[in-house]
């Protein structure tokens, strides 16, 4: 088990626009409502490098900025962890249909945009940031596994990770051997001390699965999160929204899960 | 951060299957690379696996079928491999075995087969085809799980060209973390069209065999390999002769471009001084620099001023991809096996191809192989959305 510390959040998902707004609804403030997801226009990057960024670049940098701007960290100064079950679908489906073809064309731009670390590298351009940065993918267990890497690189390297995690569905004929129900991201600032920012700490653990992960009480955010690898983070935030001690099982491997036990800040550090 | 043994390796490329065809290979200075023809008027070299063609993977494997992970497979059949993880299932037990591995592509190619395969009325993929043991960018991680019995964590790393020498910082921290005891890490690039027209597209393959730090050196040769190695806690216990340490890693982002290095190597010099900084050394501790040189004139300049700028001009450096042609998401597992090869046999390899060195870059580059002692190596690896990688070795004493 290792402990780290959770300063800021960022989240875009049907009906879950931004971390305000999503807290008030997984903390049953106020009812979930769902809505198409409204990316907003990055104004880090500058005009050129914005003109080329697709949907998974966006989402990503969208909640990545919002941890970011809640934490009121420098994003440029902050090692940072991707994770995400598959590149931007768009680009790749565009790809082999042009490799499909007889001539064959592919578009530069469309080919670095396919790249698993494309969102990385637009970040890393948008906020000047030269420190690592790591992009992974594990299927279904994509966001389990990131938190896990965000997780050990805070208390390792003793510094502060930006998680983000992102997921949107696939264009047609893909979406039809992965289905992805609907799109979301999340960013998790992550310290390994806290700091003043910082609200919860998390234990992360990683468990051999004797308990199934937890489910979202809402069906609606339940179906959110079975549809999307990376809402698997969804009753995690639920957790962090209530402002609760929690155990929270994550999905992760085969059986195995990822346990995350939330405590609220001053509880925490009344317990230190 | 604390030392990690390498304890084995196994390798797979153009240059051959094993750690000794490699080496003799490197040694003779035989190049992998060869004329292909691709639709469209294309000519190019590549780095092939002939055996791949018509390698099967074991019936229990069947789905996930496809060139990547028949890549992969051939490489765990290599160099007493699958006794020795074998044996580290029994040290450890399986679920303590972290599994870190890269690919930039996965296997891409079956989905390109898969495309070509639609049904012409609907569009749909061939039922035969499956995302998740093939295309997805976990598949190899999946794909090796199984055919080594392995039930720890497990990740794919990809970052493009740097992925597989950044794998072996996701498995540090995942080891220091306590999340495992040891791990396996490696992964497998797939010769694909994807790759092939991808970099045609942005004018970065040469037509002929790739070559580094050439005047001449026009663009890059796509090979395809993969390579593994085992790594573990190396405190405590003797080491076996002729060991190799993981001593320091590095990792950096351009914050430049997408598809093009920092003209003044800035990222490529904060990897490699924090891969130093980690293992504590000074540039002069290092007997060889085994480079990233892809062979594109704007990359080689790159890292010849980051080199210059960090060792001066004596630091004997190299690259081997006119060897193996760039093997993408597999070059940082490729090129620390022949690192680590550098320095179990005193060789230091030199350039295949290149025949009249660039006077515009000053580091001390070796076209020819040279025998020599190499106690501490460095590895670069460089790639896409400027994501940057340098380990460090050392022959344990």
């Amino acid at each position: 088990m290792i402990r780290v510390y959770v300063e800021g959040i960022g989240v875009r998902g049907e009906g879950l626009d931004g971390w305000p707004a999503a807290a008030a609804v997984l903390a049953g403030r106020r009812d979930y409502l769902p809505a198409p997801v409204a990316l907003p226009v990055n104004t880090l990057l500058p005009a050129n490098e914005r003109r080329r960024m697709v949907t998974t670049v966006k989402l990503a940098l969208a909640v990545g900025t919002e941890a970011f701007a809640n934490a009121k960290r420098d994003p440029g100064g902050t090692a940072t962890v991707f994770t995400s079950s598959g590149g931007d679908g768009d680009t790749i489906h565009n790809i082999l249909d042009a490799l499909a073809c007889e001539q064959i064309e592919v578009s530069p731009m469309r080919f670095h945009n396919s790249v698993h670390n494309a969102p990385s590298g637009y970040w890393s351009i948008a906020t000047k940031a030269v420190e690592p940065t790591t992009s992974l993918c594990v299927h279904d267990a994509s966001f389990s596994a990131g938190l896990l890497e965000a997780a050990a690189q805070a208390t390792v390297d003793h510094r502060a990770v930006g998680l983000i995690a992102y997921d949107l569905p696939y264009p047609a004929p893909l979406n039809a051997v992965r289905p992805i129900g609907s799109t979301f991201a999340v960013g998790l600032i992550i310290t390994p001390a806290p700091s003043e920012a910082s609200f919860a700490s998390l234990a992360v653990a990683l468990t051999q699965g004797n308990e199934p992960p937890t489910a979202m009480a809402e069906p609606r955010l339940e179906a959110i999160r079975l549809g999307n690898p990376a809402a698997r983070s969804l009753p995690l935030l639920a957790a962090l929204a209530r402002d609760i001690e929690a155990k929270v099982i994550l999905e992760y491997l085969g059986n195995d899960t990822v346990t995350v036990s939330t405590t609220p800040l001053p509880l925490a550090l009344a317990a230190q | 951060m604390q030392p990690l043994l390498l304890s084995h390796f196994a390798i797979v490329s153009s240059l051959g299957a094993g750690l000794e065809a490699t080496l003799a290979a490197l040694q003779a200075g035989r190049s992998g690379l060869r004329p292909h023809s691709y639709p469209g008027e294309f000519d190019t070299w590549i780095g092939k696996v002939d055996a791949l063609d018509t390698f099967r993977l074991d019936e229990g494997l069947a789905p996930f079928e496809c060139r990547n992970n028949r890549l992969a497979a051939m490489a765990m059949a290599q160099d007493g491999f699958a006794e020795a993880v074998a044996a580290l299932r029994e040290k450890y037990g399986p679920h303590r075995i972290g599994l870190v591995l890269g690919t930039s592509t996965a296997g891409i190619e079956q989905t390109e087969r898969a495309y070509r395969r639609r049904d012409p009325e609907t569009g749909r993929l061939p039922s035969d085809f499956r995302y998740a043991e093939t295309h997805n960018t976990f598949s190899v991680g999946k794909f090796v799980a199984r055919a080594l019995d392995l039930t720890g964590p497990a990740i794919v790393v990809s970052a493009a060209c740097a992925t597989t020498a950044k794998a072996f910082g996701n498995a540090a921290r995942m080891i220091a973390a306590g999340f495992c005891d040891a791990a396996i890490v490696g992964g497998a690039d797939t010769l694909c069209s994807t790759t092939i027209y991808g970099f045609r597209s942005l004018g970065l393959i040469s037509r002929e065999p790739c070559r580094p730090f050439d005047r001449g050196r026009d663009g890059i040769s796509i090979g395809e390999a993969s390579g593994f190695a085992i790594v573990e806690k190396a405190a405590g216990g003797r080491l076996p002769p002729n060991a190799v340490l993981l001593r320091g890693i590095g990792e950096s982002s351009d914050a430049y471009h997408m598809s093009t290095p920092h003209p003044d190597g800035a990222g490529a010099r904060l990897a490699m001084e924090r891969a130093l900084a980690a293992a504590g050394m000074a540039p002069d501790d290092i007997d060889y620099v085994n480079i990233h040189g892809t062979a594109t004139p704007v990359g080689d300049a790159a890292e010849d001023r980051a080199l210059v700028e960090l060792f001066g001009r004596e630091t004997p450096c190299s690259s081997t991809k006119g060897y193996t042609g760039h093997t993408l998401g597999a070059a940082g597992i490729v090129e620390t096996i022949i690192a680590a090869l550098a320095i179990q046999n005193s060789f230091m390899p030199g350039s295949a191809n290149t025949q009249d060195v660039d006077p515009a870059l000053r580091s001390r580059y070796l076209t020819a192989g040279q025998h020599a002692p190499v106690r501490r190596a460095m590895s670069n690896s460089f790639g896409f959305g400027g994501s940057n990688c340098s380990l460090v070795l050392e022959r344990a004493s």
